[in-house]
């Protein structure tokens, strides 16, 4: 029995940590441009909300992963154009789009509670899936969690053997430096914002096209926010982020497995872990010598105007 | 002098009865959206939709939807108040004490908060009696569970759910002794990953039925997905995630307690007073069971509701064991209300534990 709490907790962190992954590598990309997009949740409400309206009246998944990463998409260009075009404050903007995208997913979405709609399914990997013990876990999944196990790895190559990664990592270090070398600051951001926000549509549609089949008006419950902490823990480091995703995720499962095997750990205290292994993170990147290699990107929420420079 | 008093009283007389003359202005002060195939479309149907079919155009209804808890919900009711609606119902726990205050303020305005416990002159209190359907539920989970271990996917550990926890564990064991009831809490009442999540851990443990008090429907999807039985919460509409799990699920009939209140409103015989309305009242009750439901089953099911209907069987009556095996509730001898909504212990056959405060 405590065998398959343990393969049902592993299954789960994979389940539950997928729609973070997503959001948290949108996130990164955002922020390593040196965008502060605090809007995730709202952007994945918006995704999750979307994918399941189109989903339910044309029954294709597919375009439903793609158009609720559009519309997200179109909530983080609204973001980008406010902070970088009009320079203002990206945390305020950031908040802004939290309500916006609950407000609106709520507002549209009313149609749409209560009624069931296709779902992803598993697809079995064959080989792969026969390994003992980790086959059925890792290789058994859902399309969209094939997604999160090459998405990651695929990005942190673009991020740090490319052309493209090395400019994007520049215009969020040092946009003075980079606009210099001719790299398109604004358009850099832009692009990387967006992309951002498709991503965490992404993670929101993953909630209602494979998680659950349903939608219900904040069914993201804070998860966006969730992202949000993770990019710090993953210290802006694609490959950490695929840990802690899934880490996060597991721990929230784990709580289940643990009040089912009646184990005297409160729930409370194992919800407050991730939070408590961010800060802890924090604390070890917070000197001085350490912020250069593992910080924030150093011109994180600052708007780049090239006259401040002169 | 009399005289001029006289006419003083017939004049005020007259202008009370012209306020009275046009239709009774009611408020619905609403949780949530009025589709949320749960607590707040219950409480749409039964009070806005129910009255309005009842008594036409004797009343003028409005209502407002996602109103927030406690401190904001105050201006809502005060401009309600003030803007003439004579009866206002608010349907969430959370907006008592701003109900307590606009009652106090707004002495000619009739207040009915649901599931909380203050009263004043003109602010009354209504629940209903869920425990007893939850009883029902528990008969046929108990009867049809094979391995003899129910899973319950439970929202907080407030009197509310503890109450339908040990009803539902009551109904189990009175048709199968050997069966045990594992609670699982998700702190939350509405995070469908999380119900879901919370729903497959107790699959995966062996459970082969699935209770629910939680507000989506994640826990029915779970089930169905794992090929094990569900029992849903608040609407029927559940049955629709679940088609091969769903079994049948306690339900709110709000109407039988709405559209009697309001007509002693119009009748000018409302009084103050906390209503907790059962299965004989009607304002709860089990929702129609599924065909996977065998006929012997339903059969007792039906005879069961009729006891709790005629007031002959009731759900906690003793002997009644807590966890531990103490005894709770001696050989013939009734929970009090009060004990009942204030109780914080499981019957015996529940497997987990009541968080610490």
């Amino acid at each position: 029995m405590s065998h398959d709490i343990l393969t049902s907790t592993f299954a789960g962190a994979i389940r539950s940590g997928t729609p973070l992954l997503f959001a948290t590598l949108g996130e990164i990309l955002a922020e390593r441009s040196g965008i502060l997009n605090l809007g995730v949740e709202g952007m994945m409400l918006i995704g999750a909300f979307t994918g399941f309206a189109v989903s339910y009246t044309t029954s294709n998944l597919w375009l439903a992963v793609v158009a609720a990463m559009g519309a997200a998409a179109i909530l983080a260009s609204l973001h980008a154009f406010v902070s970088i075009t009009l320079k203002v404050n990206q945390v305020v903007s950031g908040l802004a789009l939290v309500f916006l995208g609950a407000g609106l997913s709520g507002f549209w979405g009313q149609r749409f509670v209560g009624i069931q709609s296709v779902s992803f399914v598993n697809v079995k990997i064959p080989l792969l899936a026969e390994i003992p013990f980790v086959g059925n876990i890792l290789f058994n999944r859902d399309p969209l969690v094939y997604v999160g196990y090459v998405l990651a790895p695929f990005i942190w190559w673009y991020l740090y053997k490319t052309k493209y990664g090395m400019n994007l990592r520049a215009v969020g270090e040092a946009p003075g430096a980079a606009d210099a070398r001719g790299i398109n600051v604004s358009l850099t951001r832009y692009i990387y914002t967006i992309m951002g926000g498709a991503l965490a549509g992404l993670g929101g549609a993953y909630l209602s096209l494979a998680y659950t089949s349903m939608w219900v008006e904040n069914m993201t419950a804070g998860r966006g926010w969730i992202a949000v902490v993770l990019v710090i823990f993953a210290i802006w480091d694609p490959l950490l982020a695929m840990l802690g995703a899934y880490l996060f995720g597991g721990i929230s499962v784990l709580q289940f497995g643990l009040q089912v095997t009646q184990t005297p750990i409160p729930p409370n205290i194992m919800k407050m872990f991730p939070y408590l292994f961010t800060v802890l993170v924090m604390l070890f990147t917070s000197s001085e010598k350490m912020k250069k290699r593992f910080g924030a990107p150093s011109a994180l929420g600052v708007p780049y105007s090239r006259e401040e420079k002169t | 002098m009399k005289f001029k008093t006289l006419v003083i009283v017939s004049m005020l007389l007259a202008i009370g009865l012209f306020a009275f003359a046009g239709p009774l202005k009611i408020a619905f002060v609403f949780v949530g959206p009025i589709n949320d195939n749960g607590w707040t479309q219950a409480h749409y149907e039964g009070g806005v939709v129910a009255v309005k079919k009842a008594f036409g155009d004797k009343v003028q209804i409005t209502y407002i939807e996602n109103v927030p808890e406690g401190a904001p919900s105050l201006n809502v009711l005060n401009s309600l108040a003030s803007r003439g609606f004579k009866l206002i119902y608010a349907t969430s726990f959370g907006y008592m004490n701003q109900m307590v205050q606009s009652a106090k303020s707004h002495p000619n305005t009739i207040y009915e908060m649901c599931a909380g416990y203050k009263l004043a002159p003109n602010l009354g209190e209504y629940f209903g009696r869920m425990y007893e359907p939850r009883f029902l539920s528990g008969l046929i989970a108990g009867a049809m569970t094979k391995t003899n271990k129910i899973g319950f996917v439970a929202a907080y550990a407030i009197p509310e759910v503890i109450r339908g926890i040990d009803a539902f564990t009551l109904g189990v064991r009175a048709v199968n002794p050997k069966a045990t009831v594992h609670v699982v809490w998700t702190y939350s009442w509405y995070d469908p990953p999380v119900e879901k999540e919370a729903a497959l851990s107790l699959i995966n443990s062996g459970c082969d039925v699935i209770a629910q008090h939680q507000d989506s429907p994640a826990a029915v999807q779970a089930a169905e997905s794992k090929g094990v039985y569900a029992i849903g919460y608040d609407s029927p509409n559940m049955g629709r995630f679940g088609p091969h799990a769903y079994l049948t699920a306690p339900i709110w009939h709000w109407d039988a307690f709405y559209v009697p209140n309001v007509k002693s409103v119009l009748d000018g015989t409302w009084k103050s007073e906390s209503y907790w309305g059962g299965m004989k009242d009607g304002v709860v009750g089990l929702a129609p069971m599924s065909k996977l439901v065998p006929d012997g089953v339903k059969k007792l099911v039906n005879a069961m509701a009729d006891e709790i209907k005629s007031g002959d069987f009731h759900v906690f009556e003793g002997p009644i064991y807590d966890q531990n095996g103490k005894l709770r509730v001696p050989a013939g001898k009734i929970m009090s209300d009060s004990e009942l909504l204030s109780i914080q212990w499981f019957v015996k056959g529940v497997v987990g534990k009541i968080p610490k405060k």
